[in-house]
């Protein structure tokens, strides 16, 4: 069963200069299956937010159509701001109430109780119980972010949204997050979040890669980089820096980009051989030695080249 | 690499009974890029503020670019570069505007200001759009213009806090393109992330827990002498040690 369906969803705003439209949305079609976990991955700019704030009814899209849990984000709006939890990319509860109250709030702004609910966010809850007394403003990074969790959990909603819930986050508060994003997918809670980090999109059923306001593709993580569709070359050495330049400047390089500890390379002809590319960094210099490997590629391979088509 | 641009001896902060930056010592050499790793609260920002001059240590010693960050701390911010994700341009001038207000505050003036401004133009192909609004250009622009005027002094070092946050892979890479031209012309780079991958183009990383230096490396000996197959692994055993949960 889909819990969400995206319909051609279109956004406008308007630009800074008189001769482009800028287009938000531009035609944008995706369906979400009940309980799963949905990212949509894509940087600053690519019209995640609007997207949100079109399903949870807060903006309306100057086309197409789109149902949430079975409702209507335009005629159905009621019903739909009670089914969803949303939590909004920047910190958005009442800096001055404490844990406690914050929670009480949107428990009574959803006519229900706190106590009702309490087993849905229970796991998440006990590690900001010993701060409960104290104002959300003056909350650790990692802890805001869970009692925003939380506050978008006490209706128990059927939708979660989350708009960039990890970013700026370190590495290890991000694993935290995504564990609870997992435990509450065991409840039933279908998810869709948003995020910059790619490491992310492996940790969904189904991912989007969103860019300028069109969605690139829509698969699993493992179709995705499956049809990658050309070898990928990690090539590494001591002097990292004259490696990239000397790649970059071959004329059988597609692509080269650094990645880590090795620089990923795509090449025109997809029959180059490893001597080929040891012969040629001979011949301008590079004498150093230098690690050669064909790897599978990953999922921000594939977003790049995505990004290059 | 020998000439020492950042040298630290048990460098300390406390606010009251809380030590947020705990006896660190470490140095930074001439033309190196640096990363400073951490989890939120570890005292990254903190200690960055120390060796940047805006902040007076508690007890421990430091000097950036040869001036003692006690005594000499006007002549630390004049020698060196800053650039963060949350402050780096002002949105409501122009592209040319943050060039000459930026250029002006860090002492360049005249024809030297008229020409740096034009080379920096130039590199990143902004010629045309000099005269658009910040706010109004793309994100990775703000950050490639931010981090070419952080430098556009030609300081001794440049302090980058979370410079690449919300941009598209592409253009993060390009961004660090910039980072590693600028450590070629013989400016050391320091730099913190949140991107594990951003860890292992620095020639040297730094991971601080609980106010501490745990570990300090290349990524590859970090990556050997912790048994992990990639900088997010060693990051992950040393940073889940921290006690302190704090901002």
């Amino acid at each position: 069963m889909e819990t969400i369906i995206v319909e051609n969803i279109y956004k406008y705003y308007p630009a800074a200069t008189k001769k482009e439209r800028n287009k938000a949305l531009n035609g944008i079609s995706f369906t979400v299956k009940n309980g799963e976990i949905f990212g949509l991955i894509g940087p600053d700019g690519a019209g995640k937010t609007s997207l949100f704030h079109i399903l949870t009814t807060l903006l309306l899209a100057d086309g197409g159509r789109a149902t949430v849990d079975g409702f209507d984000v335009v005629k159905d709006y009621k019903q739909i701001r009670k089914r969803v939890g949303y939590m909004p990319g920047r910190f958005s509860l009442y800096q001055d109430l404490t844990v406690e109250e914050n929670l009480q709030f949107f428990a009574t702004a959803f006519e229900t109780t706190v106590e009702k609910n309490l087993d849905l966010i229970h796991e998440i809850y006990i590690q900001l119980e010993p701060f409960k007394k104290r104002r959300a403003g003056k909350l650790s990074g990692g802890m805001k972010q869970k009692l925003a969790l939380c506050c978008a959990l006490i209706h128990k909603p059927s939708v979660l949204f989350l708009d960039e819930p990890t970013t700026g986050v370190d590495p290890v508060s991000r694993k935290e997050f995504w564990q609870m994003l997992k435990s509450l997918q065991l409840q039933g809670i279908t998810t869709i979040v948003s995020t910059p980090y790619m490491d992310e999109a492996n940790l969904c059923d189904r991912i989007g890669l969103l860019q300028n306001g069109s969605l690139l593709g829509i698969d699993t993580p493992e179709n995705l980089t499956r049809n990658f569709g050309k070898p990928l070359f990690a090539l590494k050495a001591e002097q990292m820096y004259p490696l990239l330049l000397h790649m970059r400047a071959y004329d059988q390089t597609a692509t080269c980009y650094g990645f880590g500890d090795y620089h990923h390379i795509t090449f025109i002809d997809p029959h180059i051989q490893q001597a080929d590319i040891r012969s040629y960094l001979q011949g301008v210099g590079f004498t150093e030695p230098v690690e050669i490997r064909q790897i599978a590629p990953g999922i921000e391979d594939c977003f790049m080249d995505l990004l290059n088509h | 690499m020998n000439n020492k641009v950042i040298q630290t001896e048990n460098l300390t902060k406390t606010f009251g009974d809380f030590t947020a930056v705990n006896t660190i010592s470490f140095d930074v050499y001439e033309g190196e890029i640096f990363g400073f790793l951490g989890a939120n609260g570890a005292g990254k920002t903190t200690a960055m503020r120390m060796l940047s001059g805006l902040s007076t240590p508690s007890s421990g010693k430091a000097s950036v670019a040869g001036f003692d960050v006690y005594r000499q701390t006007e002549s630390i911010k004049k020698n060196i570069g800053y650039m963060s994700q949350k402050f780096s341009l002002y949105e409501d001038l122009t592209i040319r505007e943050n060039i000459e207000l930026f250029g002006g505050i860090y002492g360049l003036r005249g024809r030297l200001l008229q020409e740096k401004k034009m080379a920096l133009l130039k590199n990143l192909e902004l010629e045309d759009d000099q005269m658009k609004l910040v706010s109004s250009i793309p994100l990775g622009w703000k950050q490639k213009l931010a981090f070419s005027i952080a430098i556009l002094h030609e300081p001794r070092v440049v302090f980058l806090d979370e410079p690449t946050g919300g941009v598209d892979p592409i253009t993060r890479r390009k961004f660090w393109d910039l980072i590693y031209a600028a450590a070629a012309k013989g400016i050391t780079v320091f730099v913190t992330t949140h991107y594990m991958d951003e860890a292992e183009y620095c020639n040297r990383v730094s991971i601080m827990v609980d106010g501490k230096i745990e570990a300090l490396d290349s990524p590859d000996r970090l990556k050997i002498t912790h048994a992990a197959g990639s900088m997010d692994e060693v990051f992950q055993q040393l940073a889940r040690r921290a006690v302190r949960k704090a901002d």
